[in-house]
């Protein structure tokens, strides 16, 4: 789950990792007023969305007068990035900037351990640096049963420091960092850039924070901070019914159990020919008012116009899947073609329920995937 | 030999009393896995299904000498389960769970290392040596005693790939469920090294899919040290970016793990990759002069 830039500073700032002072404005007057509130000579506003590339798309402007401040925030405001539209900026104080510095922590797949990511080429798109100059990003495994301790804190902020006085205000930096990212549950919490300022003193003026979403049941505080795009809210009233949906834009929906079959069965619908319409996982352990759900959701996507059911019984049981589509079809009507694929645990069974109804039967994955292709391709 | 679970291998389940605990144990007494035991706290001197129930995986493993544990609770009790598992003497832990916390499996892998145990999941369906033991919640009926290893981070999948090789006549040594999260424990490079040590095991079908880099160092790992004929197939060739895909682990992000790059890995040190399911056990055969 992903939050605001501001959202990831007051988590910073409750853990004592220094941030800019700042405002949160959802009008150009209130922008106008936190800039006078603030009482530098120049100020920056920056969109508030759930996407990088905020500069790029000019949603991140300097000004050093209230008209500029109030110019940028009317400009910025209701502005397009990537799809989002932008209701809120962050005015920030602008400050003296001799050095900036990226600092990450994540969870590592490899060595299955949280791990830090320092480079001294601060400021700039990390995936950039990663590909073009990787020696530029220094690497730091943290061991989760000893956590940050002092010395790797302190080794790792020799990485990006030569004099003690940033090593010292780096190393606490660090510390409160990792227990954020701990504690919270986040799977990457990120500064770019953590700056020097002229004074030498650090602070993180841009700040960014996903949380595991495996991990929200016990934190209600971050739950709470979910602002789902339209897609995402749909993908989420799924979630809540035990469903992985993601829409893909074509025409052939897809119910399958188990998250790798339902990818396969999509990338086989595009081998041959067809175009899958979502992504659809309904787990285990299903039950009729389950895929009588999944059936709606399908069936709510107005440019499907074929659906194929691919069901491989393994915590799933056939029997319960071919009770729910003949449930579900007694209280869904719909022309749409529906072409069934089931096999696994319970299949005698499963296939005996589906006897002489009007299901297309496929009698494997790929025959039912030719089936479903054809019959989307006669609408 | 099969790997990491035989004949006798001695195998206790934990959370034995719940829905899924118990119709599990059950089919995997039925398939012939030596279900010795089961556990859930304050239930000790119960039974289901035939099989005795203990308060914890230390009297569990004294009473039955059990080598092997299958982890059947709920996602915020998994990490417990698994240091319990881990501290209470078993060899091999399995986790079915989903929805598991990374950093609970974080903290789960970390002491499984310590303590020398290998841990199969978070999110997995388990593994099974056909006609020998299954420890895990795979349909049995698909599977048949044989000379393919099988190692895969999805749960159906594997039976779909599986169901395809016993058609074609390639039954199983053994085939692994790797799991589907961020961090899980035993992975490509451990079970390919397995499975190339095996003399019971002449070819290997791995399935991957999108997020990670793991498909990546398994192509290395092959290129240096699998002598043995593999055929590979990654889904997700469709996934859009920055979208999970079900499985925690299966997400694009900063345009890395995706399935071009990985069916290009394998393709680079000269592994066949599968456009479809149902070409992997042409692919094998081929290989195997078959």
């Amino acid at each position: 789950m992903k939050v605001h830039e501001y959202q990831a500073k007051s988590f910073f700032a409750s853990y004592g990792v220094p941030v800019d002072r700042h405002a949160l404005c959802r009008t150009a007057e209130e922008a106008v007023a936190a800039y006078r509130e603030l009482g530098t000579g120049k100020a920056v506003v920056k969109a508030q969305v759930h996407t990088g590339g905020r500069g790029k798309a000019g949603g991140v402007k300097l000004g050093g007068s209230e008209d500029e401040i109030r110019r940028h925030a009317e400009a910025i405001l209701g502005m397009d990035i990537k799809g989002f539209t932008v209701d809120r900026v962050l005015v920030s104080e602008a400050v003296d900037i001799a050095a900036e510095y990226y600092v990450s922590i994540l969870v590592d797949r490899k060595s299955k351990c949280p791990m830090m990511m320092l480079s001294r080429s601060g400021g700039m798109d990390i995936e950039q640096v990663a590909r073009e100059t990787p020696e530029k990003i220094e690497k730091i495994v943290i061991d989760p049963v000893l956590g940050m301790t002092d010395f790797l804190a302190r080794q790792a902020a020799f990485k990006l420091f030569d004099d003690m006085v940033q090593v010292k205000q780096a190393t606490k930096i660090f510390q409160n960092l990792y227990r954020l990212f701990v504690e919270k549950d986040a799977s990457l919490v990120e500064i770019n850039p953590l700056v020097k300022l002229g004074d030498g003193t650090l602070k993180a003026i841009d700040a960014k924070m996903t949380f595991d979403d495996n991990a929200l049941f016990r934190h209600p505080d971050v739950k709470e901070l979910f602002e789902p795009t339209p897609e995402e809210r749909k993908e989420q009233e799924a979630k809540e019914k035990g469903f992985s949906y993601v829409n893909l834009g074509g025409k052939i929906g897809c119910m399958v159990n188990g998250a790798g079959l339902a990818m396969a069965t999509m990338d086989m619908i595009k081998l041959y020919g067809g175009e899958p319409a979502n992504f659809l996982d309904i787990g285990g352990s299903s039950n009729p008012e389950k895929i009588v759900e999944a059936m709606k959701l399908l069936l709510s996507d107005k440019h499907v116009n074929t659906v194929l059911i691919n069901i491989f019984g393994g915590i799933t049981r056939c029997d319960d899947v071919a009770k729910g589509l003949i449930e579900a079809f007694k209280t869904i009507e719909t022309d749409i073609p529906i072409v069934i694929r089931l096999t696994g645990t319970n299949e005698a069974e499963g296939r005996a329920l589906l006897q002489g109804t009007h299901f297309t039967v496929g009698t494997s994955m790929s025959d039912a995937g030719h089936k479903a292709v054809e019959l989307s391709k006669q609408h | 030999m099969s790997i990491l679970l035989h004949k006798d291998s001695k195998v206790i389940v934990q959370g034995i009393t719940g829905r899924d605990g118990s119709f599990h144990a059950t089919k995997m007494k039925a398939y012939g896995t030596q279900v010795v035991g089961g556990t859930s706290p304050g239930k000790a001197g119960q039974e289901v299904a035939g099989i005795p129930v203990f308060n914890t995986v230390r009297d569990a493993v004294e009473a039955t000498g059990a080598d092997t544990s299958i982890i059947f609770v709920p996602a915020p009790f998994a990490k417990d389960a698994m240091l319990e598992a881990i501290d209470g003497g078993v060899k091999l832990v399995i986790c079915i769970t989903e929805g598991v916390p990374t950093l609970d499996a974080v903290a789960a892998q970390r002491y499984a290392k310590i303590k020398g145990v290998k841990v199969i999941g978070p999110n997995c369906p388990g593994l099974i040596s056909p006609e020998e033991s299954m420890a895990g919640i795979m349909p049995t009926n698909i599977f048949k005693k044989g000379h393919t290893g099988v190692i895969s981070r999805s749960g159906t999948l594997t039976y779909e790939v599986v169901c395809q090789l016993t058609q074609a006549g390639l039954g199983q040594s053994t085939a692994v469920g790797v799991g589907g999260d961020p961090v899980v424990g035993l992975y490509f490079e451990d079970l390919l090294r397995m499975f190339q040590d095996d003399p019971e095991t002449d070819s290997i079908a791995l399935i991957g899919e999108i997020g990670g880099d793991a498909e990546e160092r398994a192509a290395q790992f092959i290129k240096q040290h699998v002598t043995k004929p593999v055929a590979v197939f990654i889904s997700g060739r469709q996934a859009p970016p920055g979208k999970q895909m079900g499985h925690a682990g299966a997400i694009i992000s900063g345009g890395s793990g995706t399935a071009a790059g990985k069916v290009a890995a394998f393709e680079a040190v000269g592994v066949p990759v599968a456009d479809e399911t149902s070409e992997i056990p042409t692919l094998l055969k081929k290989q195997l002069g078959r």
